[in-house]
């Protein structure tokens, strides 16, 4: 494929690459490809955007321009320039010295990204040390200097910390501090807003964008088209290796032509998707899977409610935290009640309190008009079947050495011990549900993708014929496209079996897409209640004002939305 | 249950000067209770030691005369009757018991029953050497596990399994045998070292080597395995973004916390270094701690042997206050759960 990125103006190119593969040498001595002819150029103070779902190469190719694609690869192309430098066959000592003086990287996942025993304030000094820069005083306070122009309050606490210390956002900016410390002409930052709040990903979003308009040129892999469709002048979306489609960030987001871009632009949830599919997938077909169990006009009352509802912890420093003030909500039959807020502000707790594993300081809580967190625990468990849960995580919540058969076996004889002789054939029918197969039954979880582990949850899940599902997170760990094959499942579950959802989730275009009443949480505090369009449309509390106003929006698939109709 | 892990619990926003303040109280707290658990071993220790002592089969005044006199015969109440009175034998077992503790707490652990010396003394002139043995033991065990790390660990398979093999093989080998063959091939056919060294430096090098090189085996499996482990960081990949040398990615971030498992092994490895000198000090024909004890318990001299069990139990104690020190140096993460 032959890809003409904007405009080029001669010299002012910093990366060329001409038909890059890599591939990796297994250990059969079988060599895998997963960088095939990728071709593109890198203008100063552009913005180029890698797109694509994991395992599409992104990071590779970012990679090998560092010269950091692994240690297996075997790394070929026609080109590989830096600054008109043929990057291909450098020495060792050559690589470390361009290394974070001419290109900086931001990887992904600041936890692990920064050494947890070490105080960031030293990360952060290492590029200017291992370059010579300054004397140990005058490298101080330069870190000083770069947490404040990423951002970070207090700089002089902070670079005494360490990574664990710091939250998320601090995280991430710390990373990009030690990224930027040499002033390096090229920045390339890996999934830069991945798993952060929406507020804390608009301030790493202007902080990119401000090193964009000081010149530096930028590489972003994301998987979130919405970041994407925020800082990047030019796309390459990237799948299986290939760039299947390039071009201006307007045209690729706005005017789509390849089918898995479209695909992509498709599966990002917002309040424009509500009602309709994410996925390509058609419906699932799970109203065989409990004939005439349930009788769902029989009770119009709440399923489940809570009144008032106040929990508090005490922290490892003894001090007492309300993580859930006077909370209060319903859940309706066929409902989705989402509940959207930043991390701390309570969502987990509540989930926690509704599941009636954490019993509330005050405020009572019923399910299924009786009384539920103050029940003692016989009753409870006799209606424990009737509420389940899927977390973000399944893989801790399966034991890691069950296979698939026996995970949902176990769920099956807890739902319907009668017929557990049937549990197997059973097993296999919500296998079919949730869109697995026979091959799955011997699976164990741990070799699974992320989206396979999720609907072998989510099986688990409705093996029991609850009323109740909550979902804590459930999709905020998956790939875009994954996501919207969950989201179309659920929605599919939902209307074939009229279960209620208690969906957590710090997304809010996931939130909107899914709900049909929101609660917005803020420190423990339901700051605002009520129907989801309403909410999003005209938010009463400043803090969801200021959440709204946060989040990236896509606009440009709003665009292409019209212009389709 | 699962939330997106964005801020840790353990952040606070308060400023430096009150969570600095706090935390200096917090630790001090943990030291204590650390403190009092240890003299609550020491104290259990001591008191195991003498319930067995006084409970054993065997009248211990008779056993006294005969170690003294070298004879096993039965001895008449006349015989023992000053024994019993010098040794306090007769009295009951709770005097008994508060004198023992009493004179412990004034480090006074009896009197040998075959020479009358004070047990003390006996294990001061001999407890140099056998320090000397262990910790130089100790010292060169991390000198070479840690080049051996560096060398072998996170590299290609090749070099891979070379270092784990060589960890498997020196692990496995027993002391006695290391410590002959050392014997046979340095020192009586090279002649590079002493045959008989005694506490000379020369001397102990073979001893040491003995007793380091399968405790570097074991500490270098521990070792490689978190090597291996955090050699795959994603924090690793960002020091070499930055311009980092491979060596110097393996010193300064990889080692530190490969380190981990095997200062909790140093604990335990005193122990094994404390028994494993008696019996290298047996093969070098080495003074020690080693030969008090062997020959203490082969004279069944009750009062030396449990006076050397309080003291390397003591020992053990206090080593393991030390781990705990330069645990939390190396990660500072555990501050918090000390």
């Amino acid at each position: 494929m032959n890809i003409h990125l904007g405009e080029p103006v001669a010299g002012d190119r910093v990366v060329r690459v001409k038909n890059l593969n890599v591939s990796f040498v297994g250990p059969a001595g079988r060599s895998h490809h997963v960088v095939k002819n990728v071709s593109f150029d890198l203008h100063r103070g552009q913005c180029l955007a890698l797109v694509g779902e994991s395992g599409s190469g992104k990071s590779v190719t970012a990679r090998s321009i560092l010269g950091l694609s692994g240690e297996t690869a075997v790394v070929e192309a026609d080109a590989l320039e830096l600054d008109g430098e043929s990057l291909l066959g450098r020495s060792d000592s050559w690589w470390r010295r361009i290394r974070g003086s001419r290109i900086g990287y931001v990887l992904q996942d600041a936890l692990v990204s920064l050494d947890p025993l070490r105080p960031v304030g030293k990360e952060i000094a290492e590029p200017l040390r291992l370059h010579r820069r300054g004397t140990r005083a005058t490298r101080e306070a330069q870190v000083l200097e770069l947490l404040e122009r990423v951002g970070v309050p207090s700089p002089g606490l902070r670079a005494r910390q360490r990574s664990g210390e710091l939250s998320g956002g601090l995280r991430q900016r710390a990373l990009i501090a030690s990224a930027i410390a040499l002033d390096p002409g090229i920045v390339i930052a890996d999934e830069p807003t991945t798993a952060l709040d929406v507020t804390v990903q608009a301030q790493v979003l202007d902080v990119l964008k401000e090193m964009l308009e000081a010149g530096t040129s930028v590489i972003v892999i994301s998987h979130d088209l919405a970041v994407v469709a925020k800082l990047a002048d030019h796309i390459l979306v990237m799948q299986d290796g290939q760039i299947v489609e390039s071009g201006r960030a307007e045209d690729v987001l706005r005017r789509p032509r390849h089918p898995y871009t479209q695909q992509l632009v498709d599966a990002v949830p917002s309040e424009h998707t509500k009602g309709t599919r994410l996925s390509l997938d058609g419906p699932a077909r799970t109203r065989e899977l409990f004939p005439g169990t349930r009788d769902h006009t029989a009770d119009d009352g709440p399923l489940l409610e809570a009144h008032h509802v106040v929990k508090s912890f005490r922290g490892p420093d003894k001090v007492q935290r309300t993580a859930v003030d006077d909370v209060s909500f319903r859940l309706d039959r066929r409902e989705t009640l989402g509940i959207v807020g930043e991390s701390g502000s309570g969502k987990s707790t509540l989930a926690r309190i509704a599941l009636a594993l954490e019993t509330p300081d005050s405020g009572r809580v019923e399910f299924l008009g009786r009384p539920w967190t103050a029940a003692p625990p016989r009753e409870q468990r006799a209606v424990r079947r009737r509420i389940s849960v899927v977390q973000q995580d399944p893989l801790s919540s399966f034991d890691p050495r069950w296979r698939v058969s026996r995970i949902l076996v176990d769920a099956i004889r807890l739902g319907d011990p009668v017929n557990a002789h049937r549990a197997e054939e059973r097993a296999l029918e919500l296998l079919g549900a949730v869109r697995l197969g026979e091959q799955h039954l011997d699976a164990l979880p741990l070799r699974m993708s992320g989206g396979q582990r999720q609907r072998v949850a989510i099986a688990r899940a409705i093996a029991t014929d609850p009323d109740v599902i909550v979902l804590d997170e459930a999709v905020s760990a998956l790939d875009v496209s994954v996501q919207a094959q969950i989201l179309d499942l659920l929605a599919d579950l939902q209307d074939q079996l009229g279960v209620s959802y208690l969906f957590i989730s710090h997304d809010l275009g996931v939130i909107h897409h899914v709900s049909d009443r929101v609660i917005v949480m803020q420190d423990g505090h339901a700051v605002e209640q009520g129907p989801a369009d309403q909410i999003f449309s005209d938010p009463q509390h400043p803090y969801t004002q200021k959440l709204l106003e946060s989040l990236p929006r896509l606009e440009y698939a709003t665009l292409r939305e019209a212009v389709s109709r | 249950m699962s939330v997106v892990q964005t801020s840790s619990p353990l952040v606070s926003p308060a400023p430096a000067g009150d969570t600095a303040g706090r935390r200096a109280r917090v630790l001090t707290r943990l030291a204590g209770i650390k403190l009092l658990s240890s003299l609550f071993v020491l104290w259990g220790t001591a008191t195991v030691t003498f319930v067995v002592l006084a409970i054993l089969p065997g009248d211990r005044a008779t056993i006294l005369l005969n170690v003294r006199s070298g004879l096993t015969v039965p001895r008449s109440p006349a015989e023992l009757a000053p024994v019993n009175r010098e040794f306090g034998f007769d009295d009951s077992f709770v005097t008994q018991y508060l004198t023992y503790f009493g004179r412990l707490l004034h480090g006074d652990l009896g009197q040998s029953y075959q020479s009358g010396r004070p047990v003390a003394t006996i294990i001061g002139e001999q407890i140099g050497p056998t320090f000397v043995l262990a910790f130089a033991a100790l010292l060169l065990a991390w000198v070479l596990t840690i080049a051996w790390t560096l060398l072998t660990a996170g590299r290609g398979p090749r070099l891979r399994s070379l270092g784990s093999a060589g960890e498997t093989v020196t692990a496995g080998l027993p002391q006695y045998w290391v410590g002959i063959l050392l014997l046979i091939v340095f020192a009586a056919q090279l002649g590079w070292f002493p045959v008989i060294g005694g506490t000379s430096p020369s001397g102990t090098i073979l001893p040491v080597i003995t007793l380091a090189v399968p405790l570097a085996g074991f500490l270098g499996q521990a070792t490689r395995t978190e090597f291996d482990r955090a050699i795959r960081e994603p924090f690793v990949l960002s020091a070499r973004t930055r311009g980092m040398g491979d060596l110097e990615v393996r010193w300064r971030h990889v080692l530190r916390h490969a380190l981990i498992p095997g200062i909790t092994l140093s604990g335990w490895a005193i122990g094994t270094l404390l028994s494993g000198a008696v019996l290298v000090e047996t093969v070098f024909a080495r003074p020690g701690l080693g030969a008090v004890l062997v020959t203490a318990v082969g004279q069944k001299d009750l009062a030396v042997v449990s006076g050397i069990v309080v003291l390397v139990s003591a020992l053990y104690v206090v080593i393991n206050l030390v781990v705990d020190v330069v645990y939390v140096a190396v990660d500072p993460r555990l501050r918090g759960s000390l």
